[in-house]
């Protein structure tokens, strides 16, 4: 099997992945679930239910508010209990239902399934995506039948499935990849037969050599399209899109566009997974495996969480902390992009795909030193910016001329504070300018349209006035 | 305002103005502090750090101070000394008047000490290395704000100021030592022109029983005195063959120069170990020698008579030595790669010319300097193109 | 000597030509703009709308703006002003900056060590800058840095307040607080509620001690000056008709008080 080779830039960190030989376990199931209702990019879903119903597992609790918005449904059969607020991972309130488990787990009736997806056509299987309130489970939770609606004028020919998990810690995806091949491999057909694309890869990096033997072995019998399993180089940030599409398709995704002007799909393992469970069970998505690891635990591994089990749960359930163990950072998601959260008070998401201890001994601090101009930052930013310069610039709050120098097309992987030697948060300095100048394109994106608006009214006025 | 507002005005401005620049650093006073950090993501980090990229600049800085201490004896390591010592110490008081946090275990104003004492004549007088140091550290360094800020190497800065406030006493070289089993072959240019130390310092004269000149000098001499055209043959032992007097060279055996220059195999190994840690780019030196080499190499071929060849010019001065630790100072060279290509190709070039038609002997110092001050441009014109961009060079200038 | 000669006529060459130069192309300064601009404090805080100090004595030598705009004018320079210009002063209420919070670490205390860039609108991006009030002041002291007067102090348990004799209202802190916390109210208000949290009362009291749960006691009391603002729980101050400084002690968790004491 021939390799692909990688991307411009990108670091190797230690890969941590001390669950990976972990078979996924069942939690058992909880008194309290907190089912926020924003668990994907968009608008909050919009609850369907209200304090003291009854709820089955797998109804439907919240209905898309706006086009990119979710469905949400309960994760178990209980009664609400509240609805009001909830810390995310972000340090943001999100409206939510807390559902009060039962302990029956009486599951409601599942969506018919379909069966003869092959013969479907694309429309039914978006609906069913839709229905099931699947979003993109690797980290941003864009929904997914937004991102499978082809773009009227985009012409989609290739699907690459990613299967990468180049964060380092998490082991979630290759679990899944272990033990459901025919699962996810069955979602990738759907998906390839929804976006009638004849080019599907399944992007796996090679330092999970069981996982891409596995699914090369199963993806010999599908067909119609074929599958490929395209053994990628280790290197982060692989599985960010970009990255990812430019590694297997040598396409060069244009900046500020999407994956569809290169003409490519980009679906995560657990969506695809999420998927055909969707459209051959016709179950929804209120579960997910998500790794829970980090140094301080006894027993960390891989569990298939039902949305709105706490942080603390899932903390318990990889046995607590170790014998004078402490824990400096708690976070949602990976090391290299994930949020550190201050309370283990917050649900798990359809989106987090891992829960991440460190202890204090691990935790690098950041500091205020100036940069030193190594360059570092310069060769491993896999978007070829300039993160140094980008940084003073800044920090003295010259926000134009990061505009200039291109800093809204970084994609915060974390590469350049990652090898910094002067232990600069060169991410916070990014993120807060995309939401600076980001502000300020709107603001004169608003201005234009009203001044459009302006004109327009101005023009019909005087053609009514000429009319007369 | 009455007077009196206007005083209290005053008063409670001063707390309120006093406010902190934004800095990253963990906050230390609260109360109940909670176990948990938050931090912007990532949260892994390669553990490299300034200290242990200045220390590997140290270690790498010590075979080339070994060879000069063992060529010109204590003079050498008293010079060492003396800059490194006084480097830290005016690093410590700017930073001690400029309310900045102590940084002095960074290791930096140490590795500009060692530099600017590789780039003296061992029997530079302690007043003129103190000298050095407040120029290569406050001017050149602090009044910027500190390391990251500066524009120009600030080794640099405190040799330039020192070569033209001192010229007589930065260009009379001491003798080096000879090896015993050499010592029958006479060092290539060390027999004639002993001049009498230039200094007044007593103790400073002894230890520089005798002085010599460069092989550049001899060179430049070369070119300007037709009459002494061959003088480089001549000062060089009929019997031996060149390629003795070339390892000679490399290895500084004889040759007179600043205490850290005249070993080339020292700099070479700290320069390649430099080089392999990913501490310097390569661009910078190869590209640098390599257009050494082909200036020179060009006017040697057109006229040997009256210029030297591209390997004495190699092999001579202080180009080793800024090639490899001067030329690669990472405050005040480029940030990319085709940026450092850029600047290794800009200093070759200034220092063949400096060198071939210039009036200094020696132009290293003065290239890179002159580079330095490329520096920011050179960042703007070879900015790369970021992935998915259409294809434009370098970053637009900004409005007026 | 020929050297100090040559130098000596090359200065005086050069200053010639650059006499004549600044004669033929340079612009004269309108007076009245520069007497005007004497008269403004000279601090470019933008209060009033124009850019800067010239910017808005450029409009009222122009007569596009009337005297009696910025904030941060002393009341004789006002007079002087308007008897130059012969226009009366445009009525404005004076303004003060309040920051609506009194969540420091003690009434909200710190969830976790924030490690990062020391500027609050940065750690808003980290973990919503981790109070147990998510709504409440940060303290690292972005309006500080931006007030041209000096006039916010961050208290040493981390909050910020604005001193009043000191805060002329040109608003420079509301644009940059990231929590959208500070307020520009009239001066007369001697007393306000200090609190944005708009979550239910017993959340936000477990949130922060100082928090105003909204029991409306201060409304009963004042009727007339207080109100509780529909949507958020919060009582709020009635601006056209301020309550006086008693009335902060009806309130129970001290939310309702004047800024500094």
């Amino acid at each position: 099997m021939s390799k692909f080779f990688h991307f411009y830039g990108g670091v190797h960190p230690n890969e941590s992945k001390i669950s990976s030989g972990v078979p996924i376990a069942e939690p058992p199931l909880y008194p309290l679930y907190t089912v926020p209702l924003s668990m994907h990019i968009g608008a909050p879903a919009k609850a369907l239910v209200s304090v003291g119903d009854k709820v089955l597992k797998g109804q439907r609790i919240g209905e898309p508010a706006s086009f990119v918005s979710s469905n949400i449904h309960s994760p178990t059969s209980g009664k609400i209990k509240s609805m009001g607020t909830c810390l995310g991972p972000m340090g943001n309130q999100l409206p939510c239902v807390v559902i009060e488990s039962d302990g029956e787990d009486k599951e409601a009736e599942p969506l018919p399934p379909i069966l003869n997806w092959r013969d479907s056509d694309p429309q039914t299987l978006r609906n069913r995506v839709a229905e099931a309130g699947i979003v993109g489970m690797g980290g941003a939770s864009f929904p997914t039948p937004v991102k499978l609606s082809v773009p009227p004028g985009k012409m989609i020919d290739t699907l690459i499935i990613n299967g990468v998990e180049c964060e380092p810690c998490l082991t979630a995806d290759h679990r899944l990849m272990l033990e459901a091949p025919k699962m996810i491999l069955d979602g990738v057909s759907i998906v390839a037969n929804l976006l009638q694309v004849k080019n599907v890869f399944i992007g796996i990096e090679d330092n999970k050599p069981d996982a891409i033997a596995l699914l090369t072995k199963e993806a010999a019998s599908y067909s119609n399209p074929e599958i490929h399993i395209a053994p990628l180089h280790v290197r982060y940030p692989q599985g960010a899109e970009k990255q990812l599409i430019y590694a297997i398709t040598k396409r060069q995704v244009p900046s500020g566009g999407l994956p569809a002007d290169v003409h490519c799909v980009v679906q995560n393992i657990g969506s695809s997974f999420a998927i055909a469970e969707a459209v051959i069970k016709g179950k929804p998505l209120y579960e997910r495996v998500t790794t829970v690891t980090g140094t301080p635990l006894v027993a960390p591994g891989n569990w298939r969480f039902r949305v709105g089990t706490s942080y603390a749960e899932a903390i318990k359930l990889a046995g607590g902390l170790k014998e004078g163990a402490q824990i400096g950072k708690l976070i949602s998601g990976g090391p290299m992009m994930g949020f550190a959260v201050y309370s283990q008070e917050i649900p798990v998401m359809k989106n987090t795909s891992g829960i991440l201890l460190m202890s204090p001994d691990e935790i690098h601090q950041y500091t205020s030193k100036s940069c030193l101009r190594c360059g570092r930052c310069n060769d491993v930013c896999p978007m070829q910016l300039m993160p140094g310069i980008l940084s003073v610039q800044i920090e003295n709050e010259r926000f134009d001329d990061a505009q200039n120098w291109h800093v809204m097309d970084c994609i915060e992987c974390g590469c350049c504070a990652y090898t910094c030697p002067a232990g600069r948060p060169l991410v916070q300095h990014m993120r807060r300018a995309k939401a600076e100048v980001g502000a300020k394109l709107r603001a004169a994106k608003a201005a234009a349209d009203a001044a459009k608006a302006a004109a327009d009214a101005a023009k019909a006025a005087a053609d009514g006035k000429n009319a007369k | 305002m009455s007077e009196d507002a206007k005083n209290t005005m005053e008063a409670q401005t001063a707390p309120a103005t006093q406010q902190p620049k934004p800095t990253a650093e963990p906050a230390k006073t609260q109360p109940s502090m909670p176990g948990l950090i938050v931090s912007s993501s990532p949260h892994f980090h390669t553990h490299d750090t300034v200290e242990s990229i200045m220390r590997w600049v140290i270690i790498a800085l010590l075979p080339a101070c070994l060879a000069g201490i063992y060529f010109f004896g204590l003079g050498a390591l008293r010079v060492l000394a003396i800059c490194t010592v006084a480097s830290l110490a005016f690093e410590y008081l700017s930073a001690k008047a400029m309310g900045k946090s102590n940084e002095l275990k960074d290791g930096s104003a140490a590795v500009t000490g060692l530099l600017l004492g590789m780039n003296l004549p061992s029997s530079t007088p302690w007043w003129i290395c103190v000298i050095g140091c407040f120029m290569a550290i406050v001017v050149g360094k602090m009044i910027y704000g500190g390391l990251g800020c500066n524009p120009f190497n600030p080794a640099l800065v405190g040799r330039v100021a020192l070569l033209l406030a001192f010229p007589v006493v930065m260009t009379t070289w001491p003798m080096p030592r000879v090896p015993q089993c050499l010592a029958n072959d006479a060092p290539i240019v060390a027999t004639t022109s002993a001049t009498p130390a230039q200094s007044d310092d007593p103790a400073d004269a002894a230890l520089m029983p005798t002085t010599t000149a460069t092989p550049l000098k001899y060179s430049k001499l070369a070119r300007t005195n037709k009459t002494a055209a061959t003088l480089l043959e001549d000062c060089t032992p009929a019997n031996q063959k060149p390629f003795i007097n070339y390892w000679q060279m490399f290895l500084g055996i004889g040759k007179g120069g600043s205490l850290g220059e005249t070993c080339g195999l020292a700099l070479l190994i700290g320069g390649v170990l430099l080089v392999m840690l990913n501490i310097v780019r390569w661009q910078i030196p190869v590209f640098y020698l390599a257009t050494m080499t082909i200036i020179t190499g060009i006017a040697w071929i057109a006229a040997p008579e009256s210029y030297a060849n591209p390997v004495f010019h190699l092999l001579s001065g202080g180009v080793l030595l800024g090639a490899f630790f001067m030329a690669t100072d990472m405050v005040t060279t480029p940030l990319s790669r085709t940026g450092a290509i850029v600047f290794g190709i800009g200093c070759g070039i200034l220092t063949a010319c400096i060198r071939l038609w210039g009036s200094y002997p020696e132009g290293v110092s003065f290239s890179i300097l002159i580079m330095n001050a490329f520096t920011p441009l050179i960042d703007r014109f070879t900015a790369g193109k970021p992935f998915g961009m259409p294809k434009k060079k370098g970053i637009a200038m900004p409005k007026a | 000597m020929s050297t100090l000669l040559i130098i000596v006529i090359v200065g005086l060459l050069t200053g010639i030509a650059i006499a004549i130069v600044s004669r033929l192309f340079g612009t004269a300064a309108d007076p009245m703009e520069e007497n005007l601009k004497a008269l403004l404090p000279g601090a470019n805080c933008g209060g009033c709308g124009f850019a800067g100090c010239s910017g808005y004595a450029k409009a009222l030598a122009e007569g596009t703006a009337k005297p009696g705009l910025c904030a941060a004018q002393k009341a004789e320079d006002l007079e002087k002003m308007v008897a130059m210009l012969g226009v009366a002063a445009e009525a404005k209420e004076p303004l003060v900056a309040v920051v609506m919070c009194n969540g420091d670490d003690i009434n909200a205390s710190r969830q976790a060590q924030y490690n990062g860039i020391n500027d609050c609108r940065n750690a808003a991006i980290v973990a919503g800058g981790a109070k147990t009030c998510v709504f409440g002041c940060l303290g690292l002291g972005s309006c500080a840095r931006v007030c041209p007067f000096g006039a916010i102090e961050i208290t040493e348990h981390h909050i910020a307040v604005v001193h009043r004799e000191l805060c002329r209202g040109c608003g420079r802190c509301v644009q940059v607080c990231p929590k959208k916390l500070i307020r520009l109210v009239p001066k007369s208000a001697e007393v306000n509620v200090l609190c944005s949290n708009p979550m239910k009362g017993p959340a936000k009291f477990k949130a922060c001690k100082a928090a105003c749960i909204g029991c409306g006691k201060c409304v009963r009391e004042a009727p007339d000056n207080m109100h509780i603002d529909t949507g958020t729980s919060l009582a709020k101050v009635n601006y056209e008709n301020p309550p006086s400084e008693a009335l902060a002690n009806v309130c129970p968790t001290h939310a309702l008080r004047k800024q500094i004491d």
